[in-house]
């Protein structure tokens, strides 16, 4: 009896079957997936890149409820024509402490991933409330109800700790100041050097230039920090990538 | 297993499964398709091989066709714009104010700058440059900070009041409800709807002047032509920003307006900014 035979035997019996189907597959998954974790190129080291805000943290939870994702990808791929229109091409860094990240697979609108300090606040309030009246060609629905919508901090201490508990490194400094954090970058008024330490490079805005924070500041402010956390003036690219 | 057996119907070997008394006839797979089989597993070795694939202690093999798409994406870029060489060195080189001049050059800056236009601009402005409310008409030749070429070029690279670029544009017109009684501001209002000449009250307008000379007058001028050192835009044209009626006058004075423009200098390359530039001068209002 040959060896390649001896396939009778597996297949007479379902729980062998289904063991060594386990297996093979699990050979399958080690050599894709494992190294990943130890190969130190999987995601260069770059700097700048930071955790988000309380409030960006929030903004991006609206982001992923609205279904964003769906229109929008998150994701600039390294060819000419994305390169010219979006900017420099996304680098894995940049969305390592998106949990879940939102690259996204399809454009009905324009890529986001570099879409910060691209246009001003009024603008993306103008844009949400009604899109339609600064791009008259544009299919996007409507997002007016942002505006009415206050937001509260009472989860946010939680949202953090749940992020560094799935690997985004907050320090107990920052989640202690969570709550704080979250009103000053809505706040241009008020103390934000605290803020600005803990979280460089954030934009600080009334955005909705309303009182109170609203789903649409927390919105803007995630809106406006996407793509500008790493100064590509200074970046050399790892040219065996 | 070994003991295999021919059906004698078909002349086909049978696997020497057999339930029920029926067997399982193994027909073997046709030649052409083993072979394509065998093929692809030779090929995905040698594409492993060729191309960056299999995970190593510290880094993937890069493949022994050194492809990159970082590299790919450089050289791409690199030779498109080498297509063009001649014209990029001779826009970047060129005197922008006499660049209309120079007809060939003008029609590949106004060609690029158009795309950039499209790509980046279009979003605030439309796509055909008439802009929206609180986005200003770039083809009128009304310009709240000037329409030469160095204006517009200087404005697209350093944008306006951003916290971006600390070269922007910059000014802050006070939001007047908080110095000015609703009285003195409805008929301020007034006065700067008589200054397009349609339709007032003579009376409330009279008294608008003086409140207009004492608070707007310093940046607009007595007769509110307005200030481009200052983006005070002219209010005696009928062309409005942010609405002529007299509701959208009135949230003007008391809460101010502030538009901001990002600064496109560290976004787009050295020769967008000029095309862009030279593309919004020839929309028809360059000066």
């Amino acid at each position: 009896m040959a060896f390649i035979d001896k396939h009778a035997i597996l297949e007479k019996s379902p729980t062998l079957l289904l063991v060594a189907s386990l297996l093979v597959v699990t050979v399958g998954g080690i050599v894709e997936i494992a190294p990943l974790f130890w190969l130190e190129n999987t995601i260069e080291e770059v700097e700048g890149v930071r955790p988000y805000s309380p409030l960006e943290l929030t903004g991006r939870d609206i982001y992923v409820r609205e279904g964003c994702y769906n229109c929008h990808s998150q994701m600039i791929r390294p060819m000419r024509d994305e390169v010219e229109r979006y900017g420099h091409y996304s680098l894995a860094a940049e969305s390592m402490y998106d949990h879940p990240f939102q690259w996204g697979s399809k454009r009905t609108g324009p890529d986001l991933a570099r879409v910060g300090g691209r246009y001003s606040d009024a603008w993306h309030v103008d844009h949400l409330v009604d899109p339609q009246s600064v791009v008259p060609e544009s299919i996007m629905p409507k997002y007016a109800f942002l505006m009415q919508t206050p937001i509260e901090s009472t989860h946010t201490q939680a949202l953090m700790e749940t992020h560094r508990f799935v690997g985004v490194p907050y320090t107990d400094e920052q989640i202690d100041a969570a709550r704080a954090d979250f009103r000053a970058q809505a706040d241009p008024d008020g103390d934000f050097d605290g803020l600005l330490e803990r979280y460089p490079g954030a934009a600080v805005a009334n955005f909705d230039s309303q009182p109170g924070v609203t789903e649409m500041d927390a919105l803007i402010a995630y809106l406006q920090v996407l793509g500008t956390m790493v100064d590509f003036s200074t970046f050399t690219p790892d040219a065996s990538r | 297993m070994s003991d295999r057996k021919k059906d004698h119907v078909t002349g086909t070997e049978t696997t020497g499964h057999s339930w029920d008394g029926i067997e399982e006839l193994n027909t073997p797979l046709p030649r052409w398709w083993l072979w394509t089989l065998y093929l692809t597993i030779i090929w995905g070795i040698g594409y492993t091989i060729a191309y960056p694939a299999w995970p190593m202690v510290s880094g993937a093999t890069s493949g022994v066709l050194g492809w990159s798409t970082r590299a790919n994406v450089a050289t791409d870029i690199t030779a498109h714009e080498a297509k063009n060489a001649d014209l990029v060195t001779a826009l970047l080189a060129a005197d922008m104010d006499t660049l209309p001049a120079d007809a060939d050059l003008n029609r590949y800056a106004k060609a690029r700058g158009g795309a950039v236009f499209r790509a980046h601009c279009s979003q605030c402005h439309g796509s055909g440059a008439a802009g929206a409310k609180g986005y200003p008409n770039l083809l009128d030749d009304d310009w709240l900070w000037g329409g030469q070429m160095a204006d517009i070029e200087y404005t697209v690279r350093h944008g306006i009041r951003n916290e971006q670029d600390a070269d922007a544009r910059y000014s802050q017109m006070p939001a007047f409800g908080e110095m000015l009684s609703k009285g003195e501001v409805a008929a301020v209002v007034e006065h700067v709807v008589s200054l397009s000449n349609t339709e007032y009250d003579a009376n409330l307008a009279g008294t608008g002047a003086e409140v207009f000379a004492n608070n707007c007058a310093a940046c607009h001028g007595e007769t509110g032509t307005g200030n481009r050192d200052m983006g005070a835009p002219d209010l005696s044209d009928a062309i409005w920003l942010y609405g002529g009626d007299k509701a959208s006058l009135t949230d003007t004075v008391v809460n101010a307006r502030f538009g901001v423009m990002p600064a496109w200098g560290a976004r787009l390359t050295e020769a967008d900014v000029r095309a862009v530039a030279a593309y919004v001068h020839a929309l028809g209002g360059g000066e």
